[in-house]
């Protein structure tokens, strides 16, 4: 196996497209090198993105928006305070991935890129309205995170594309985040069902929303309806109960060990409810 | 691919070794350096019993590659003790009989000296939650929690 450590994106991409055989990319492994050590992936070329300039670092621009390298790890987000400050559902659905020691390595651009349908931060970087830049031999565009995954395990990366930045917008007035998942336990699980809402206010009504679902279909779902369903609303009972309608007729999960299509349907509608209020009360509570 | 050289300071200590890119940092640190503190349980990053900190952090070592290490520092179980002086959280773990079989032991060390620098007047819940990723099969986890509480209130006192 080749172990490369280019020094840019441009140069990262370059070594895909001339590599043969089996190509990974290596940020914080906690995916790439258990599918390794399981034999489900052996690469031929590594490529270690950490060594590009700015790939660790989390920064504020002038308008507010947010730039994180490719290579932060969960635990760099949570320590953030003015991150935690804008984007706490973001910081939220991140920090329960795994555990300390996971958290000490595993990146938002991984977890992506695992294309998990329960990945934690993925519903929360989709409700935040978070884009990234893919890099590729022919350059750099941006692209949404909802359309980076496409089904399990799969992304619309083309060969030799990598994500090189995650941009998050600023967060402006009166707005809120909050991201929660149902496990049966209290840590260390993944999501039955997974929940981001991101809204902004304007007094008490909803002006803006977005509202987001894993462990529900094959990829995460950015959920129009649920959304229609509280803009317009001060999130009264009425609201909330066409929210949870909405997040419910989005579903189309599986059953498996973790629930049954039945318990995913009924728990994504509760989920939705109890996101909300969070969000809507950091709303209330943040006027930056 | 030829080996890779790689130089690191481990435990304070300047270090080099050739590794195969594929090998884990776990793997050069027990089958090169020596260091068999960090045990291997399950090799995929659920048991935390080759945990060791990476600058500063910490990382289970097996989700990390030994190439990985180039210039980094390294902080193992082995350098807690200072000396023939153990170091409050090794003392309290024998007192409060903390373990039984011993293999998770040395992953748990790493990471409550982990916390207890970062933290050191944690809650009972802020040491379960930062020890979540770190299995014992044998103890219940309770006299473990409750050496690592006792620990802090000591070096609480000392400080």
């Amino acid at each position: 196996m080749n172990y490369l450590t280019p020094a840019s994106f441009a140069e990262a991409a370059a070594c895909a497209r001339d590599a043969s055989g089996v190509t990974r990319f290596l940020a914080g492994g906690t995916d790439v090198l258990v599918q390794m050590r399981a034999d489900i992936v052996t690469p031929d070329t590594l490529i270690d993105i950490k060594h590009i300039d700015g790939a660790r670092d989390i920064t504020r621009a002038a308008d507010g928006s947010w730039i994180i390298g490719v290579a932060a790890p969960g635990a760099e987000m949570k320590e953030h305070p003015e991150l935690s400050k804008d984007w706490p559902g973001l910081v939220e659905g991140m920090d329960l991935i795994g555990s300390t020691q996971v958290q000490g390595r595993a990146t938002l651009v991984g977890n992506l890129c695992n294309a998990s349908p329960a990945a934690d931060s993925v519903p929360a970087m989709v409700a935040a309205g978070v884009e990234v830049s893919v890099t590729g031999p022919d350059g750099t565009r941006r692209e949404k995170a909802e359309n980076i995954p496409t089904a399990p395990g799969r992304t619309s990366l083309a060969a030799g594309e990598l994500i090189s930045a995650v941009h998050v917008p600023a967060r402006g007035e009166n707005g809120g985040d909050a991201y929660l998942r149902f496990i049966p336990r209290t840590e260390m699980d993944i999501a039955v069902v997974g929940c981001g809402v991101n809204l902004r206010l304007d007094g008490d009504v909803i002006t803006e929303a977005r509202v987001s679902l894993g462990a529900v279909a094959p990829t995460v779902l950015l959920v129009q309806d649920c959304a229609d369903a509280i803009i317009g609303t001060t999130l009264d009972d009425a609201a909330l109960e066409k929210l949870a309608a909405a997040a419910s007729a989005a579903c189309n999960p599986i059953t498996d060990k973790r629930g049954t299509v039945k318990f995913r349907t009924h728990v994504a509608g509760v989920l939705a409810q109890r996101t909300a209020k969070i969000a809507y009360g950091r709303a209330k509570g943040a006027s930056k | 691919m030829s080996k890779v050289h790689v130089t690191t300071k481990i435990n304070g200590d300047s270090t080099e070794y050739l590794c195969d890119p594929r090998e884990t940092l776990l793997d050069v640190l027990r089958d090169q350096l020596n260091l068999t503190g960090a045990k291997e349980g399950c090799g995929t990053g659920d048991c935390g019993a080759c945990s060791v900190e990476l600058d500063g952090r910490l990382v289970c070592s097996c989700l990390v590659l030994g190439v990985e290490a180039e210039g980094k520092e390294i902080s193992t179980v082995e350098g807690i003790a200072d000396g023939e002086t153990l170091h409050p959280l090794q003392r309290k773990f024998i007192e409060h009989a903390a373990l039984q079989c011993g293999v998770c032991t040395p992953g748990i060390l790493v990471a409550a000296k982990s916390l207890l620098e970062k933290n050191p007047d944690p809650t009972e819940t802020e040491v379960r939650y930062w020890l979540a990723g770190n299995l014992c099969r044998c103890t219940g986890y309770d006299k473990i929690i409750r050496a690592v509480m006792d620990a802090a209130a000591e070096m609480r006192e000392a400080a």
